[in-house]
């Protein structure tokens, strides 16, 4: 028991009986677990499952109810600085003035101080981020004037000036092209080859098996957790979808999705 | 043109001027954060609430000093907030008009409590009615020296929270996880547009000093696609008008400053609307043509050279 509690408290993110809500009723119930560290984790789950919820609530952008977020064994108001974090794109209006550089830049915020100004040095951290995810070209360009998968690797660059260890991502791959798919997939790899963490929220089934390491279930409650192979079942999929899984159909066409499980 | 230089050369207007000025500049900066941050309409809903307070105010100490309407006007400033959150939350009116509601409702009361005080017994209440629509020219030294000194700091406040400003207008969600007291920095913001607002009734008048944040702010916007150079830009439209505002007042006899502020602020309003070139009507135009033209002269080029291959394919054919 010792032995295993000593293991946990070096581990990226424990999380121990989150809750919370908007109003009277639970979005998200008693969810627990931990991550390795330098693991990709998938988080899957229904529209509406709390997904983005369980995000918020473990960096304290939410109120929560109930419930304990450890990062490298210390509560997370002592670790902000280990932790990056990548929100849904559409969490802020792009017509905002400004431009990609000068949005990575704010990923050099928290180091700061209260009063910094950014000045060369988080310029340059800035610029390499943003050549990072390919998109050194548009250091200059007003933000309204990227595309949505410019957007989101603007918003992933960001998460890079952070040099957080540990990295909670919103659906990156929501909605953008196959050019920044393939970037921030290559990122991914990137990161978890320095040994860092990375939480994915994640909605395409397809391509669960090929990403990530582990793969959290979500639907409200946390359905299961594990290395992908064991988690990322017909049966687990089933009950956290709830018999909404269209997707189940289509795969006797591609029967090679769930060959490792018969 | 005399007068004017005989205004101009009267200590006492001087520093009316200069005071008008810096709370012109001080109101389009703080204006270009409730802009971003959807807010404007918030402005307009303090400077009404603020009516009540002022009077109350007064009524109570009976003195017409700048620092007791402050905090009467603040304390209504609070409540007009809290009541509109009390609304919004409790019934399913929208925010929008909520502050409707609440803007109204304060206004009323305070035209009703102003009317009491000039019909009642309180000494000195001339002028508290040019609080409507404001009268620079009619203000006192230490009134000046007031305003002057919380421009100022308003301004300052700006230039050292720059940083977090710009961050919870773009992005609280990403503010709050770096660590920043975003609720704090958000109830900061709307005090110091309370105190812009003021500081500014007695030069610009409750009716029309939210002008004052929302106009410069959004002329500022069609000039350029980076925060600082708007915060500035903003400011600077912002002071033009006042200055502008309380010259034409002063020369022109009798004509209260406020309407004048705010149509100078309107008149940059239309220019950069039309001259803005990041999203001035004329810039669009300008670049819709420009990109017609090269599109035309492309398709040509494009289909003089097809012709050109076209006749030597049918050369290589009769070979
Ligand atoms: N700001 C909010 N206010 C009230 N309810 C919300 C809010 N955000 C999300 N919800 C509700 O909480 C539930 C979970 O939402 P969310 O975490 O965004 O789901 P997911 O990211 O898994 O799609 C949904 O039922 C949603 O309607
Ligand atoms: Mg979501």
């Amino acid at each position: 028991m010792e032995q295993k509690q000593r293991v946990e408290a070096k581990a990226p993110l424990t999380i121990q009986g989150l809750s919370a809500a908007y109003q009277k009723k639970p979005v998200l119930r008693n969810v627990s677990f931990s991550v390795q560290e330098g693991e990709l984790v998938g988080v899957i789950g229904p529209n509406g499952a709390g997904k983005s919820t369980m995000m918020k609530a473990a960096l304290g952008l939410i109120p929560r109810l109930s419930g304990e977020v450890l990062v490298y064994g210390k509560p997370y108001k002592q670790q902000r600085k280990l932790v990056g974090y990548v929100p849904q794109r559409e969490s802020v209006d792009w017509d905002f003035p400004t431009n990609a550089l000068d949005v990575v830049t704010m990923g050099r915020y928290g180091h700061l101080g209260w009063f910094g100004r950014p000045g060369a040095k988080e310029r340059a951290i800035a610029m390499e981020s943003l050549a990072k995810v390919g998109m050194a070209d548009f250091a200059t360009r007003q933000i309204s004037q990227l595309s949505g998968g410019q957007q989101q690797r603007v918003f992933l660059a960001r998460a890079l000036a952070q040099d957080a260890s540990l990295y909670f991502m919103d659906e990156p791959f929501a909605g953008v092209d196959a050019a920044t798919e393939k970037a921030i997939i290559t990122l991914l790899q990137e990161l978890k080859r320095q040994g860092k963490t990375v939480i994915v929220v994640h909605h395409d089934l397809a391509t669960v098996q090929e990403y990530f390491d582990s793969v959290l279930l979500l639907n409200v409650e946390l359905q299961a957790y594990g290395p992908t192979d064991e988690v990322f079942t017909q049966e687990l999929l089933q009950q956290t979808y709830g018999g909404r899984l269209a997707f189940l159909d289509r795969s006797r066409n591609h029967s090679d999705i769930f060959a490792t499980k018969g | 043109m005399q007068s004017l230089w005989t205004l101009l050369n009267d200590p006492n207007m001087q520093w009316i001027f200069i005071s008008c000025t810096l709370l012109g500049l001080s109101s389009g900066i703080i204006g270009c954060f409730s802009y971003l941050r959807k807010q404007s309409l918030m402005g307009d809903t303090l400077a009404h609430a603020a009516l009540p307070g002022i009077c109350i105010a007064f009524m109570l100490t009976g003195t017409k000093s700048l620092l007791i309407f402050l905090i009467g006007a603040a304390i209504a400033g609070v409540i007009a907030t809290f009541g509109i959150g009390f609304v919004t939350r409790h019934s399913r009116i929208k925010h929008d008009a909520a502050m409707g509601i609440v803007l109204s409702g304060f206004f009323g009361l305070g035209i009703v409590l102003l009317t009491v005080i000039q019909h009642g017994s309180y000494g000195n209440q001339a002028g508290l009615d040019k609080f409507l629509f404001g009268q620079a020219a009619a203000m006192i030294g230490s009134d000046v020296l007031t305003m002057s000194i919380v421009s100022v700091l308003l301004i300052a406040v700006c230039f050292l929270l720059f940083k977090q400003f710009k961050l919870i207008s773009f992005d609280p969600g990403f503010a709050r996880g770096i660590g920043y007291p975003v609720a704090f920095l958000e109830q900061l913001l709307m005090l110091l547009m309370v105190v812009s607002v003021v500081v500014g009734i007695q030069a610009v008048g409750v009716v029309l000093v939210a002008a004052l944040l929302i106009t410069p702010a959004v002329s500022a916007r069609y000039w350029t696609h980076r925060l600082g150079a708007m915060v500035i830009l903003s400011g600077l439209f912002g002071a033009i008008s006042g200055a502008a505002g309380t010259l034409i007042s002063s020369t022109a006899a009798n004509l209260p400053t406020g309407p004048l502020t705010v149509l100078a602020a309107t008149a940059l309003f239309f220019l950069s609307i039309l001259f803005g070139p990041q999203k001035g009507l004329l810039a669009k135009q300008f670049i819709r043509l420009r990109v017609k033209r090269k599109l035309e002269q492309s398709q040509i080029r494009g289909n003089v050279k097809a012709r050109v291959a076209a006749a030597e394919t049918e050369k290589g054919a009769a070979l």
